[in-house]
């Protein structure tokens, strides 16, 4: 288990990767933390000719919090976000969701933006930034663009990033103040990836609830009125809609009972 | 920003427990295996290197990471502390060390080095932590051999003895 | 575990910090990949390969000109330079470590590199290119003995390659005539207790004896090591086995170490240098050892009063593709304790020794164990079921009697001494089994799911090293001569300043042994063990050894103690006589205390232990007549208990037997299926204490392998034969959060009468008690019966519901993908093409390369039939593959099949698809689909979670390709209404799989 070969450069600026990528195209891959990228690299499962680390590039770090949203710069780690002092009055979703990511000897290195990119259907990061409506800042020679979460994510490992494009920040819209949040997570092992994890939140009597782990990437329903009843037909409804498939851990039909189960807690835990 | 050529060994530079240290290596060359056969400081252990069982876990500029799921590129003036580090200047055990060998907390010692470096950082940051509280912490390292009570014991006991360390010193 | 008092010059039995801990706990512990090596050692990387079954065709290292390789080596060179290794009976099966002309399993080793570092042995192992033709593959015992099932080994006539049946007592006549009988079919699943440092491997041919200088972590029994020379052709002394000071772990696997160090020593000699190899996670997950699984039927008779009579017992052990010696011996190291720890004297085994194209099986802590009293607790719990009794009523009714000691089991087992009822007393008591049962009652009142679970184990210690001879039949064993006995070996001695040093077999994995081995030295020659250097570290070029050295069934604390017992005793005894000379006293009256030999009765005339020993080497013409100078003496022991099999194939397996108990109460989530284990006790007995600090560890470590045997770890196979757990988040070992608390009970202890010091094995009970136990109070709270390890709470929520709420009338699902390990599913695409322009797209290889992702060529190499070089991927994740197309079932233009395969580093895929093309208005085609994938190899074995996902991404870009390259302009929007329509439609077809 081994890496192939690759060269390496560390850029100490966006300017300098978006260079790079313009250049290099898809034979580059950009490696932050690298907690999802190494252990493909160590696989060879990925094969990139470079390699461009932004880690050190310090516009690539930090957190602002500016009128409506918080914007988190993406080589930011998510450790960093959690010890982050406005977390819980801006992202209460976010402080309670990161915990979950693995262990903070992962999350020390891994990043907020990376998790983003790597796309993984059962991350949470992914989850919260759709049920949140975030938004991800893409830079290129191009030019910037910025996408929403659900034209982001496309699929499995699989975003809208085109290979020259570097995500520079993530910008989360800050909570409501009438806002109430709940997140809950179905793993095997504590810190292992989520058989399920579901995220929801509630404004008044309208609720949004989003569902990573069951299809090929998060997905989020919104109701308004729910009661009752009512709230076990349309997660059930959902539920069939998410389809999912069987692996070692976990049935396609379990992955729907525990979205009906823990999508009824999650939506309990918002109601007034 | 300089491009490391695939096929070259690049000179790396950083400092470990505290001494200034350099070798040479391709930019693929894994941190673990830079620090175990470049370095020949072979107390961090391999076990996964995929970033699950933490064997490898040494500390980074005070955080505790993963080796092997780093470059040893990556590192060029960084500050790194192993498992060589840890012990007192006189050579004796540290509390955390200490406490392990009183609580018969290891067997074959594979992958206490990364548990001593995990905890290192976690008990720095947070000194007086519930039993629950470490099992969740212990939880990014694996161990096969002990069930971790013990291990959790010894934590609790280094913790306590920490505490009273900085009392002591304050 | 409580300290025992003891006198001050007296070390067994008291928690002596382990003198191990000074170098592990500083980074200066001694693992074989710590070690330097000489100068220009190369490093091996091994080629694997990624199908369950198939034919090899050819191997290609044409490409490995490269730089810094220096050897290649493929079953063709093992085949002709070495003998494939012996197993315990004749059997049809040639394994020589490496694949010849078949691979059985997926990961099964096909061709290892030398190289000047592994970085780049892992380039030349991806060049070599070899073409394989796959073979239908068999992962179930029974189905592999089905006429129709793939014959994995040609010269057998089935898959099942040896069968013994047994009678003890009259089985037959005990069914007959019993009150009531049951049957249960227990299936045991594969696991192992993967060790945190993974196999290592250091060999070297040495010129002068033609043989091979091997550094390595093999635990050991070193009866193995003939099965290596034998392989390898050279004499026994030829092959030096040496092993470090320490080793990360074993728990079993470390003994099928064997056949990697006989294909390194190949590769050594052919690079005619040294040769590392450092086995990687993913190679020790997918084919370094398992336990096999075991399908077990097991009958009993009882009657009303719940005794029961008889047990038989038809075993289907599935020990994957080949056997490695000493492999079926689980099966047999239990035979004799086939009644476990219960007064039965009537019982019928059947054991098929059955194999399959899974990993091979190995030592796994337990050796037979956890599948054997599986099945025999699981049955307790059932039969008290049926008798409407209290478990454990029924178990204390079975149980042998304390003054049945020592009892010989039906099948043979000399149960050395206990008192099971004292243990079940004193573990209830403080395990506190009466609150247990009211915190029962109160959830039941609740309405909650809660059971209550019992398990009793015998624990066997130190091997037999005859029982595996109980394999073959009587007659086969007298011509073969007796086997028996198991050896110990260690070395006392005292040098010419009077320090000790002790050398021995144990090859540790971690207990402890040095310090243990100290404190008995320490004991017998009244010094303190600080004084005492122990050494372990195993040499067979120096070190005395028998074939049974090594670290395996709780071999330790029987066998080397004794024998460390033994080699001290010795030693004091030599010292005593040379004192007596000097004080003028009788050997007999000295005794040995804080460094000094004195006279018990008068204490003041004593000379100092070290005087004693400087002279029998300082002056030999000072020492008693007739003695030999120095001092040294080796032991090696062996128990007369320990018997060949018997003429009626009864066998003592083991030489002490301990005794462990269980209990815990359960509850079950009705909406997760998850088990939360509420209050749980466990107690053993394992004769005398020799280190509470230490025989405490071992019990935790087992208790947290077994929660991890019961909830998480299992090698899962698809039904093709792909492994599926091939990373540590695949394989679930369990963390600080998922071993729950437990109550340790420290029963009162009943030494060993055959063991010089009174102990026992300790490491393996609760990987026998832990899954039965949980399993029992599973099976108690749901009136369930055929629970089925490990406790995936998606399994045991389909135990609790056996239905699902259905979608709501008139809204279709979506497609959802069941039923692994197949990967498939179908959809639709309109294409602005008529269907005979789709037709042609299908047909022509130019426009095929042009829609199939990441293909830039296709070429035609027959009828319909093309091949090509693509570049296949997911996100990040790519690799180059050959792929080949083969067009089927033409009816044009309507339909046709597409059976295509796709090979290369990532992996092996095989798959179909089937095409309906139905006009549509306005010179359009709707394009139905349907597809099923096969995967094998490393994406299966690392990326089980996104292998849905992935490939249906990739037929959808296919599809999306197809409908542009048909429509032409127009193709950026049929994608987009496909997409949508593709998933309505794709909802329309939920049931159409």
């Amino acid at each position: 288990m081994k890496p192939p070969r690759f060269d390496y450069v560390r850029v100490e600026s966006i300017e300098q990767a978006v260079e790079l990528l313009a250049q290099h195209g898809d034979e580059a891959r950009v490696i932050a933390g690298g907690q999802s990228l190494m252990p493909m690299l160590n696989m060879r499962l990925v094969r990139p000719q470079v390699l461009i680390d932004i880690a050190k590039a310090a516009e690539l770090s930090g957190i602002k919090a500016n009128g409506k949203a918080v914007s988190i710069a993406a080589a930011t780690t998510q450790n960093a976000l959690l010890r982050w002092q406005g977390l819980r009055a801006h992202l209460p979703l976010l402080a309670q969701a990161l915990p979950h990511i693995g262990h903070f000897q992962t999350r020390n290195r891994g990043t907020v933006g990376g998790s983003l990119c790597h796309a993984d259907p059962s991350s949470e990061l992914p989850l919260c930034l759709a049920l949140l409506e975030g938004v991800v800042e893409l830079r290129s020679r191009r030019g910037t663009r910025r996408l929403a979460a659900r034209d982001f994510q496309v699929g499995v490992l699989t975003t809208a990033k085109q290979a020259d494009e570097l995500a520079t920040r993530i910008h989360f819209p800050k909570a409501p103040e009438d806002a109430v949040f709940a997140f809950k997570e179905f793993h095997r092992r504590h810190g292992d990836f989520a058989v399920v994890a579901l995220a929801a939140m509630r404004c008044g009597n309208a609720v949004r609830l989003a569902v990573g782990g069951v299809g090929d990437r998060p997905e989020v329903r919104s109701w308004c009125g729910l009661q009752g009843s009512a709230i076990d037909d349309a997660l059930n409804e959902f539920a069939w809609q998410l389809g999912g498939s069987d692996d070692i851990h976990a049935t396609a039909r379990y992955r729907r009972e525990l979205v009906r189960h823990m999508g009824r807690l999650a939506i309990a835990e918002t109601a007034p | 920003m300089n491009l490391l050529e695939s096929n070259i060994r690049h000179l790396v530079r950083f400092t470990l427990n505290g001494a200034q240290v350099e070798g040479y290596a391709e930019p693929r060359l894994l941190l673990t295996d830079f620090l175990r056969h470049e370095l020949g400081a072979t107390g961090t252990h391999v076990g996964c290197e995929h970033g699950v069982c933490g064997a490898c876990t040494i500390l980074l500029d005070g955080r505790a990471v993963r080796s092997c799921l780093m470059l040893a590129v990556q590192v060029e003036g960084a500050a790194i502390e192993t498992i060589e580090g840890l012990a007192q200047e006189d050579g004796g055990f540290s509390p955390l060390q200490q406490a392990f060998h009183e609580n018969f907390a290891l067997q074959c010692g594979y992958c206490t080095p990364g548990i001593l470096m995990s905890m290192t950082e976690y008990l720095r940051d947070n000194p007086n932590p519930t039993k629950k509280e470490v099992r969740v912490a212990l939880s990014g390292n694996l161990c096969r051999c002990t069930g971790y009570h013990e291990i959790v014991n010894a934590i609790l006991d280094a913790a306590k003895a920490l505490r009273e360390e900085d009392g002591a010193s304050s | 575990m409580p300290e025992q008092v003891q006198p001050p010059n007296k070390h067994v039995g008291r928690r002596t910090l382990r003198r191990e801990n000074l170098a592990l706990l500083t980074g200066k512990g001694e693992f074989v990949d710590d070690l330097p090596v000489k100068p220009g050692t190369l490093h091996a990387a091994i080629l694997r390969s990624p199908h369950p079954h198939a034919e090899i065709v050819s191997i290609d290292c044409s490409a490995l000109k490269m730089s810094g390789v220096h050897a290649v080596v493929t079953g063709k060179d093992l085949a002709e330079r070495t003998d494939p290794m012996l197993v315990g009976f004749q059997n049809p099966i040639d394994y020589y470590g490496m694949a010849t002309d078949r691979v059985r399993y997926m990961g099964e080793p096909v061709a290892a590199v030398a190289a000047t570092n592994r970085y780049l042995a892992e380039d030349a192992v991806e060049a070599i290119k070899v073409e394989y033709r796959p073979l239908a593959a068999v992962v179930d015992p029974l189905q592999a003995l089905a006429p129709d099932a793939p014959l994995l080994h040609p010269r057998a006539d089935s898959n099942c390659v040896s069968t013994r049946h047994f009678i003890h007592g009259a089985p037959e006549e005990a069914f007959a005539q019993a009150d009531h009988g049951a049957t249960l079919t227990i299936r045991y699943p594969r696991n192992s207790i993967t060790p945190m440092e993974t196999y290592a491997v250091v060999a070297e041919a040495v010129a002068e004896t033609g043989g091979f200088d091997v550094l390595s972590n093999f635990q050991g029994p070193f009866s193995l090591h003939s099965v290596m020379t034998r392989a390898l052709r050279v004499r026994s002394n030829a092959l030096r086995l040496r092993s470090p000071k320490n080793s990360g772990g074993s728990f079993g696997s470390k003994l099928t170490i064997f056949p990697y160090i006989v294909v390194l020593c190949v590769l050594a000699g052919k690079a005619k240098r040294p040769v590392k190899w450092i086995e990687d996670r993913l190679e020790h997950l997918s084919a370094a050892s398992s336990a096999a699984n075991r399908v077990t039927k097991i009958e009993a008779a009882y009657t009303e009063a719940g005794k029961i009579t008889v047990l038989r017992l038809t075993h289907w052990d599935d020990n994957g593709a080949y056997l490695r010696a000493p492999m079926p011996a689980p099966l047999y190291r239990m035979h004799g304790v086939s009644t476990n720890g219960y007064d039965i004297r009537n019982l019928e085994v059947t054991n098929h020794v059955v194999v399959t194209n899974k990993c091979p099986s190995g030592a796994v802590r337990g050796f037979g164990g956890p599948q054997l009293y599986f099945a025999v607790e699981r049955m307790m719990q059932k039969v008290a079921s049926e008798l409407g009794m209290d478990p454990l009523e029924l178990v204390r009714r079975n149980l042998i009697r304390p003054e049945q000691f020592p009892y010989q089991a039906i099948a043979g087992a000399l149960l050395d001494s206990g008192n099971y009822q004292r243990v079940i007393e004193e573990a209830s008591a403080a395990g506190d089994l009466d609150r247990l049962k009211q915190r029962k009652q109160a959830a039941l009142q609740a309405g909650k799911l809660y059971g209550v679970g019992y398990a009793a184990c015998v624990e066997p210690s130190q091997s037999n090293m005859g029982y595996i001879s109980t394999l073959k039949t009587g007659d086969e064993r007298r011509r073969a001569g007796p086997k028996d006995g198991a050896v110990a070996s260690v070395t006392v001695s005292v040098d010419a300043t009077g320090s000790v040093n002790v050398v021995g077999d144990s090859v540790p994995q971690g207990q402890g042994h040095q310090t243990v081995l100290a404190q008995v030295v320490a004991d017998q020659l009244g010094l303190a063990p600080d004084d005492i250097a122990v050494a372990l570290d195993t040499d067979t070029a120096k070190d005395g050894w028998s074939l049974a050295a090594g670290n395996y069934s709780n071999r330790f604390s029987p066998a080397s103690v004794s024998a460390a017992h033994l080699a001290a005793e010795r030693v004091r005894k030599k010292m005593a006589d040379i004192a007596a000379t000097m004080l003028n006293a009788p050997a007999e009256d000295l005794r040995f205390e804080n460094g000094k030999i004195l006279a018990a009765h008068n204490p003041d005339n004593a000379v100092p232990f070290y005087r004693v020993g400087g002279l029998a080497h300082w002056s030999p013409s000072s020492l008693p007549e007739g003695m030999d100078p120095g001092i040294r003496e080796t032991a090696m022991w062996s128990a007369p208990e320990l018997t060949p099999t018997s003429a009626k194939d009864e066998i003592n397996t083991s030489l002490a037997y301990g005794f462990g108990f269980d209990f815990c109460g359960v509850e079950i989530d009705p909406a997760t299926g998850v088990v939360r284990i509420d209050q749980y006790a466990t107690a053993h007995d394992c004769g005398t204490i020799l280190n509470p600090g230490m025989a405490e560890g071992q019990i935790r470590g087992s208790w947290a392998s077994g929660i991890g045997a019961t909830f998480y770890e299992e090698f899962a196979y698809g039904e093709d034969g792909s492994f599926l757990s091939g990373t540590f988040a695949d394989y679930l070992v369990p963390s600080a959060c998922e071993v729950p608390e437990f109550q340790l009970v420290h029963p009162t202890p009943t030494p060993s009468p055959y063991t010089r010091l009174g102990a026992k094995g300790i490491a393996e009970g609760n990987q026998y008690t832990t899954p039965a136990c949980i399993a029992n109070a599973v099976a108690d709270a749901l009136g369930f019966e055929d629970v089925l390890l490990p406790l995936a709470p998606a399994k045991v929520l389909a135990w609790l519901q056996s239905s699902e709420r259905p979608p709501a009338e008139g809204t279709a699902p979506a497609k959802a993908e069941e039923g692994k390990p197949r990967i498939g599913g179908s959809g639709e695409v309109q294409v602005s093409a008529t269907p005979e322009s789709v037709w042609d797209i299908l047909l022509d290889p130019q426009q095929m390369a042009k829609i199939i992702p990441g293909c830039d060529r296709l070429e035609a190499v027959g009828d319909n039939r093309f091949r090509g070089d693509v570049m296949l991927g997911v996100g990040p994740i790519k690799g180059l593959f050959e792929v080949r197309l083969d067009l089927t079932d033409l009816d044009k233009p309507r339909s046709a099949k597409l059976v295509g395969s796709a090979a290369g580093p990532l992996g092996s895929s095989s798959g179909a698809g089937v095409f309906n093309l139905k006009p549509m208005e306005g010179f359009a085609t709707l394009v139905e689909y349907s597809y099923s994938i096969q995967l094998s190899g490393k994406v299966a074995a690392v990326g089980g979670r996104l292998l849905h996902g992935a490939a249906r991404q990739l037929i959808e870009r296919f599809m999306a390709a197809l409908a542009r390259q048909a429509g032409g302009d127009a193709a950026a929007e049929v994608h987009s209404t496909w997409r949508a329509l593709g998933r309505r439609l794709l909802a329309l077809l939920g049931g159409a799989r």
